[in-house]
């Protein structure tokens, strides 16, 4: 397996939507090349005849019955919300101006 | 009875007390109250609370005292004060999840469990410290500073939920919720010589709770008894529909199972990879004294081998950040939260984003979020993530072949006792070593129990004795966990907590002084 670098965790900052500095990256990377070596045995412990768990305990899917029940209301949903108009959410710009 | 007497009383004595109207709920609470000003703060106090929650409490204990002086029949625990860890939501008060990011945010909906803890008519004291979004085992990587471990004030109090343990262990409430991903309820317990739970996977309802990793979360109980936690936990168990992973299971027994206590004939099985090598011999010598007096006591003691938990720390910090990842994506700076502009550029939604999650978390957040987006992404997901989640299933079997042999299992709760606040906070890796003992259990989703195991030899500070379960069985942790308790107790002659120093003012400010000369 690869290792984890400066490049690789530049890449995965800019993924999970992080700024990093230059020297975040650089320290951020050999933190992650320690944790990651020591966890890499996971790879070889088990065998293709093992099958994955994804969850504790056993459940199935439920549904619940198809009527409204309590939800925030508009104002509740809106009161934590850095910027808000009419009603809703206001979002920086998506794109940018060319 | 003088108010730092009351205090010191296990939560059921304080209910047995506002029952017998020897007490109110109004007095009680104050005491806590005051208790939290006299120890809580300053550059030297413990630090256990980021919000106090004042006059709330007391006018819900006020209604508690007019409800029962009307002769109405409440639950047992009214009036009986709570603190709730700051990574649940709560109405009324701000929950942070002790990051920036979250700094001020009130939530316009409670939690399942605060709303049970409410119906009981339980006032709730305020919103403990922990590590930023649970992540941690010192409750040093909070935004908001470190919470310090009351018998030493120089040490970590544990974590994540390191805040909730110090206010239980300080008498500055006498029970707490916690929560649990990989120990955060149960190496707090361990290192403040308090009780924690982890009930099954979904006993609990988590639906109100920031978070982390949503296969490993679990809220649970935090107290100075065996029995306080088994009435806790019958408050704020049972099936929730507003959680899809919630077990339809009912909350009871746990009390009666707290109450029986004989363990005689019980098989109990200590983990051979889980004591010896690694573990302080402080830790494994109080470890052996309590296997003594549960064999004393009737037990029978058996040794069994969970020969894959040497993968389990490698497991949980592949699934633990791969889950935390995608949790922590909902935190973009356009719903709730921080918003921070970046300050050369265009202002475009993903510049905003990055300076925000920038600003907002803290180092140990970026590298659980970095590390779970390398473990998640195309090419590495079947090495790391799949595998990771094959382990699960190793772990689970080696559980169930040793559930097959013995009732409960046990084992030390941490390999070390608290360690100096600094110590660690530079080395992620030897940090997530404290929850060696304690991952196991989440990642196969059964529950574990923390209780106090006495004081180790070289260092004087509390030993926790770590009990596991099969799912569902919790009531098995709260038998045999409370016989224990009362043989350490009668050996101690009284709870240990009453071995740990007074933090009067007069001595938080002794102890400034004398770490100022230090320096």
């Amino acid at each position: 397996m690869a290792a984890i670098n400066r490049d690789e965790v530049a890449h995965l900052a800019q993924l999970a939507h992080i700024e990093m500095s230059d020297d975040e990256l650089g320290r951020m990377a050999s933190e992650l090349a320690v944790i990651v070596n020591s966890i890499k045995s996971v790879s070889e412990a088990a065998g293709d005849d093992v099958p994955a768990t994804s969850h504790p305990i056993p459940l199935t899917n439920v549904m619940r019955d198809d009527v409204v029940g309590h939800v925030l209301t508009v104002e509740e949903a809106l009161s934590g919300a850095p910027d808000a108009s009419d009603g809703r959410f206001k979002v920086p710009a998506i794109l940018e101006e060319s | 009875m003088p108010a730092n007497e009351l205090i010191r009383s296990s939560a059921s004595a304080m209910a047995a007390k506002l029952a017998a109207k020897e007490v109110s709920a109004v007095e009680l609470t104050q005491a806590h109250l005051d208790r939290i000003t006299e120890v809580d703060g300053g550059a030297r106090g413990v630090h256990a609370f980021l919000h106090v929650n004042t006059e709330e409490a007391l006018a819900v204990a006020a209604d508690v005292d007019a409800r029962r002086a009307a002769g109405e029949k409440l639950h047992e625990l009214a009036g009986v004060p709570i603190a709730v860890k700051d990574l649940i939501v709560t109405k009324g008060q701000p929950t942070t999840a002790a990051s920036k990011i979250l700094e001020g945010w009130m939530s316009p909906y409670d939690a399942t469990v605060v709303k049970k803890l409410r119906a009981a008519g339980m006032p709730l004291l305020g919103k403990t410290n922990l590590d930023e979004f649970a992540m941690g085992s010192s409750t040093e990587h909070s935004a908001y500073g470190p919470t310090r471990n009351p018998w030493d004030l120089d040490r970590i109090p544990g974590g994540s939920g390191g805040g909730s343990a110090a206010a239980v262990a300080a008498f500055e409430a006498p029970l707490a919720l916690g929560t649990d991903t990989g120990g955060s309820i149960r190496q707090p317990g361990a290192v403040t010589g308090t009780v924690g739970v982890k009930p099954t996977y979904g006993a609990v309802s988590r639906y109100g709770a920031i978070a982390m990793a949503s296969s490993l979360d679990q809220i649970g109980p935090v107290s100075r008894t065996v029995l306080d936690s088994a009435l806790l936990q019958e408050v704020i168990g049972g099936h929730d529909p507003l959680d899809s992973t919630s077990l339809t299971d009912p909350s009871t027994g746990l009390v009666a199972a707290a109450r029986l206590g004989n363990v005689k004939g019980m098989k109990i099985g200590v983990i051979k990879e889980l004591h010896g090598e690694g573990f302080q011999t402080g830790v494994e010598n109080r470890f052996n004294d309590s296997l003594e007096l549960l064999r004393s006591a009737g037990a029978e003691i058996v040794e069994v081998s969970c020969p894959n938990f040497g993968y389990a720390l490698g497991a949980y910090y592949l699934i633990m950040p791969s889950e935390a990842s995608s949790n922590l994506a909902k935190f973009d700076g356009v719903r709730f939260g921080l918003r921070t502009l970046p300050t050369e550029g265009p202002l475009t939604i993903e510049r905003v984003m990055g300076a925000t999650r920038a600003a907002g978390f803290g180092d140990e957040v970026k590298r659980r979020i970095i590390l779970g987006t390398y473990a998640l992404s195309a090419g590495y997901y079947d090495a790391y993530y799949g595998s990771a989640q094959k382990v699960r299933t190793l772990i689970q079997r080696d559980f169930a072949a040793a559930f097959a042999q013995v009732d409960v299992l046990i084992s030390p709760t941490s390999p070390v006792t608290a360690f100096k606040l600094g110590e660690k906070i530079d080395d992620p890796l030897s940090m997530y070593l404290n929850d060696i003992a304690t991952i196991p259990a989440n990642l196969a989703g059964v529950p574990g129990l923390t209780l106090p195991g006495g004081l180790a030899d070289e260092d004087g500070l509390p030993v926790g004795i770590q009990l596991l379960a099969p799912a569902r069985e919790d009531s098995r942790l709260y038998r045999v966990g409370a016989v224990l308790e009362s043989l350490l107790e009668a050996q101690w002659g009284g709870p240990i907590l009453d071995q740990a120093p007074s933090l009067s003012q007069s001595v938080l400010e002794t102890v400034g002084t004398a770490a100022k000369e230090a320096n």
